[in-house]
C-alpha cells in the first residue's frame, strides 16, 4: 500500500527585511529540502532542537504555512494544486494538536460548541446526529457529560487537551499532527494523553506526525524517527537505530545528551549526616 | 578575587546545614480567606550537596524555594517556621536583612533567563552590577570580576562580550549569564528553580555539568528544583518529594529510584516513557487545588493503595521508612513498592 502522506523537498525561507540602506537581507531558510513519508497507522516521529524547523514542517503539511518549493500529497493528491475548497474538504481528514491547550480553544466557547464546530464544518450531520458524535468523542477522551456546557477556564491543561484531541478527532481524520501536544503537562497527566493517543491509534488506525523536542517520547511512542537540526532532517530510521547507533554527529551528541531516569552520580552526601527527620516527634505521632 | 566568606558555624562542623527549613508552612490571601499552599516542609541542604525539591504544578516547590530566599510579597502571604541559613532565621528578618543576604549568601536561578535579565543593560553591567553593591567594588574591579565571570561559565570571547545585551544572547547564554550573576559573590548556596527546563537538551547538559563543576569548585550547596525526574537522577544526592504543598517522600536519590517508598513516588516513575514497554501507567486524576485537600492523605483520592479509613482519617506524618529514608504513606510498612530497574 502507498505511504498515506510524502512530503517532497519541502523548503521555506522568511525574508529578513532590508537593511538601513534599504538593500535586501537575504532570506532566512528554515528549513531545507526536507523529505518524508508516514504509512497509514503509523507515527512518525520529528524530534530536534529550538529552531531546528519541526514546527514549521508541521504547518507545511498541511498547508498552514505554505512551502516555497516542494510537494505533499495526502492519499495520492497533491495538496499544492488543491482549490481552497478542496482543501478544506482534504482538512477533514488531517488536523492537528497544537502545544498549548490554553491557547488552541476558544475561551469563549463550551465544550459543545468547540467539538461540534469541525462537525457543522465538515459533515453533513443533523442536529441530535451531532449531539450524539460530541457525546460520544468527549466521553470517549475521558470527560464527563457534565462538562457539556463548560467552558475552557474551568479545566486543567490535561483535560484541555483532552478536550483538543476530541476535537481533532470530530470529524474522523485519518491523519493528526501532534505538535508537542504534551509539552506543557505534568508527567503523571503526560501519561494519560499519551495512552488516549496510543489507543485511538490503535482503534482507529490512525497516523501521527508527532513533533517533539522530547526525545524519550519520541523514542517511547514513534515507530519512525526523523532528527532535524538546523532545517535539515539529519538521519531518519527507526528509533531503535537512531537511538542505540546514531549515524549522524549531531543525533549522537543530541542522543548522549538525553538524562536518563537512572541515577549516575557519585554521591556528595556527607556520611553520617544527620537525616532531616520526621515532622513531628515521635510521641505525636498516630499509633496504628 | 576575595577570599570565600567563611561562615562561622559551617567552619566548626562541617556537617552544618548551610540551609535549614524547618516545619515551613505558608499561606496565601485569596479573596476565600487564607489557604495555605505549603504545609509542613523540612528539608536541609549540607554545604557542597544537591539536594532536589520534586513536584508537579501546584505541589509548592516554587513557593517553597521562595520563602527560602524570602521573595514572597509579605502583605499577601503568611510565613510561619524556620529557615536557617548557617544559623540566621530569616523568618521574620526585615527587608533589608534579606535584601542584603540575597546575592551574597544565597542566589537564585529562575526557568526564563530572558525575563530574568533586564534587557535595557548590558549583560557584563547586570553581573558588576550586583558585585557593586554586595563586595563595594569599583568599577573598574567589578568589571574584571564580571568578565572573568563571564570566562568561567564558559562565554567565549568574555572581554567582548561584557557589552552585550540580552538580546543578542540565545536561551543557553542568558541561562549562563544568569549562574554568572548567581555565582558572582560566590554564595554557599544556590536555589535553581527549573532552571534547565527552558534549555534544549544538549545545552541543558552543558549546563548541569557547569553548575556541577562550579559546585567542587565553590562548594555551593544547591536547592534544586525540578518536575523532571531524569535530571534528578543526573544531579541530586538528596531528594524531596513535593505534592499537594507537603513533602511525601524524602531520601537518598538511589533509593528514590529504585526502593520508593511512596505510591505518589511509583506512580512518577511509572509515568517516564520508556521504550520498553508499549504503554505508559497514567496516575489517573489530577493534582488538587490548595482550596480542596482532601483530609488524610492528599494523594489518596488517586492511589492504587489507599484503604477507607487508615488513609482517608487524620493527618499522615511523615515517618522514617528505613534507614534515613522518610514517608508520608500511612501503609508504607505494608506495600511493596516498585522503582526503576537498575
Amino acid at each position: 500500500m502507498s505511504p498515506l502522506l510524502v512530503a517532497n523537498g519541502l523548503h521555506k525561507s522568511y525574508p529578513q527585511g532590508r537593511s538601513l540602506w534599504g538593500r535586501a537581507r537575504p532570506a532566512q531558510s528554515v528549513v531545507r529540502d526536507v523529505s518524508f513519508h508516514v504509512d497509514r497507522g503509523e507515527t512518525l516521529g520529528i524530534v530536534g532542537e529550538t529552531g531546528a524547523g519541526k514546527s514549521t514542517v508541521g504547518r507545511m503539511v498541511l498547508r498552514l504555512v505554505e512551502a516555497d518549493s516542494g510537494h505533499v500529497s495526502f492519499d495520492g493528491t497533491d495538496l499544492s494544486t488543491l482549490s481552497p475548497a478542496s482543501l478544506r474538504r482534504m482538512r477533514q481528514r488531517m488536523t492537528m494538536i497544537f502545544q498549548d491547550p490554553f491557547n488552541s480553544l476558544d475561551p469563549r466557547m463550551t465544550l459543545r460548541a468547540a467539538v461540534r464546530e469541525p462537525l457543522t464544518l465538515h459533515t453533513s450531520l443533523g442536529g441530535a446526529e451531532k449531539e450524539a458524535r460530541v457525546r460520544e468523542l468527549l466521553e470517549r477522551v475521558g470527560m464527563r457529560q457534565d462538562h457539556l456546557d463548560r467552558y475552557p477556564r474551568e479545566f486543567s491543561g490535561g483535560q484541555l487537551q483532552r478536550i483538543a484531541i476530541a476535537r481533532a478527532l470530530a470529524a474522523d481524520p485519518d491523519f493528526i499532527v501532534c505538535d508537542e501536544p504534551v509539552a506543557a503537562l505534568d508527567l503523571s497527566i503526560q501519561a494519560q494523553v499519551l495512552n488516549l493517543l496510543l489507543d485511538l491509534q490503535q482503534e482507529r488506525g490512525l497516523s501521527y506526525l508527532f513533533i517533539s523536542h522530547d526525545l524519550s517520547l519520541v523514542r517511547f511512542l514513534a515507530h519512525r524517527v526523523a532528527v532535524m537540526s538546523q532545517g535539515v532532517i539529519v538521519e531518519q530510521g527507526t528509533p531503535e537505530e537512531v537511538f542505540t547507533d546514531p549515524k549522524h554527529p549531531y543525533t549522537r551528541a543530541l542522543v548522549s545528551a538525553i538524562p536518563t531516569p537512572r541515577p549516575t552520580r557519585v554521591s556528595r552526601w556527607p556520611a553520617g549526616f544527620p537525616a532531616p527527620g520526621p515532622s513531628r516527634p515521635a510521641t505525636e505521632r498516630r499509633s496504628r | 578575587m576575595t577570599d570565600v566568606l567563611v561562615e562561622p558555624e559551617v567552619a566548626s562542623d562541617p556537617l552544618a546545614p548551610v540551609l535549614k527549613i524547618e516545619c515551613l508552612n505558608v499561606d496565601f490571601h485569596t479573596i476565600d480567606g487564607w489557604v495555605r499552599v505549603v504545609d509542613d516542609v523540612s528539608l536541609v541542604v549540607p554545604a557542597g550537596t544537591t539536594v532536589g525539591l520534586v513536584g508537579e504544578s501546584g505541589s509548592g516547590k516554587t513557593v517553597t524555594s521562595l520563602a527560602a530566599i524570602g521573595l514572597l510579597p509579605p502583605d499577601t502571604t503568611r510565613v510561619t517556621g524556620s529557615i536557617r541559613l548557617a544559623g540566621e532565621e530569616l523568618v521574620g528578618a526585615s527587608s533589608a536583612r534579606l535584601s542584603r543576604r540575597r546575592g551574597r549568601d544565597v542566589a537564585m536561578v529562575f526557568q526564563e533567563p530572558r525575563r530574568s535579565l533586564d534587557p535595557v543593560f548590558t549583560v557584563g553591567y547586570q553581573i558588576a552590577e550586583v558585585l557593586r553593591r554586595h563586595e563595594g567594588l569599583d568599577r573598574r574591579a567589578a568589571r574584571s570580576r564580571a568578565v572573568e565571570m563571564l570566562d568561567r561559565v564558559g562565554i567565549a570571547d568574555a572581554e567582548r562580550r561584557f557589552g552585550a545585551y540580552p538580546h543578542e544572547f540565545s536561551g543557553g547564554m542568558c541561562q549562563r549569564v544568569m549562574l554568572a550573576i548567581a555565582l558572582a559573590c560566590r554564595p554557599r548556596r544556590l536555589i535553581a528553580d527549573e532552571a534547565t527546563t527552558a534549555l534544549d537538551v544538549t545545552v541543558q547538559k552543558e549546563m548541569l555539568a557547569l553548575m556541577n563543576d562550579l559546585q567542587d569548585e565553590l562548594g555551593v550547596a544547591i536547592l534544586f528544583i525540578t518536575h523532571d525526574l531524569s535530571v534528578v537522577a543526573e544531579t541530586c544526592d538528596w531528594v524531596n518529594v513535593m505534592y499537594a504543598g507537603q513533602v511525601v517522600e524524602s531520601t537518598a536519590v538511589d533509593r528514590l529510584f529504585h526502593e520508593p517508598r511512596h505510591p505518589y513516588t511509583e506512580g512518577l516513575l511509572a509515568a517516564i516513557p520508556d521504550p520498553q514497554r508499549r504503554r505508559l501507567q497514567a496516575i489517573p486524576g489530577v493534582v488538587p487545588a490548595p482550596t480542596s485537600w482532601p483530609t488524610g492523605c492528599r494523594f489518596s483520592p488517586r492511589c492504587d493503595y489507599a484503604r477507607e479509613g487508615v488513609c482517608t482519617s487524620g493527618a499522615i506524618p511523615l515517618e522514617p521508612a528505613g534507614g534515613a529514608q522518610l514517608t508520608r504513606c500511612a501503609r508504607h510498612a505494608e506495600i511493596e513498592l516498585k522503582g526503576v530497574l537498575a
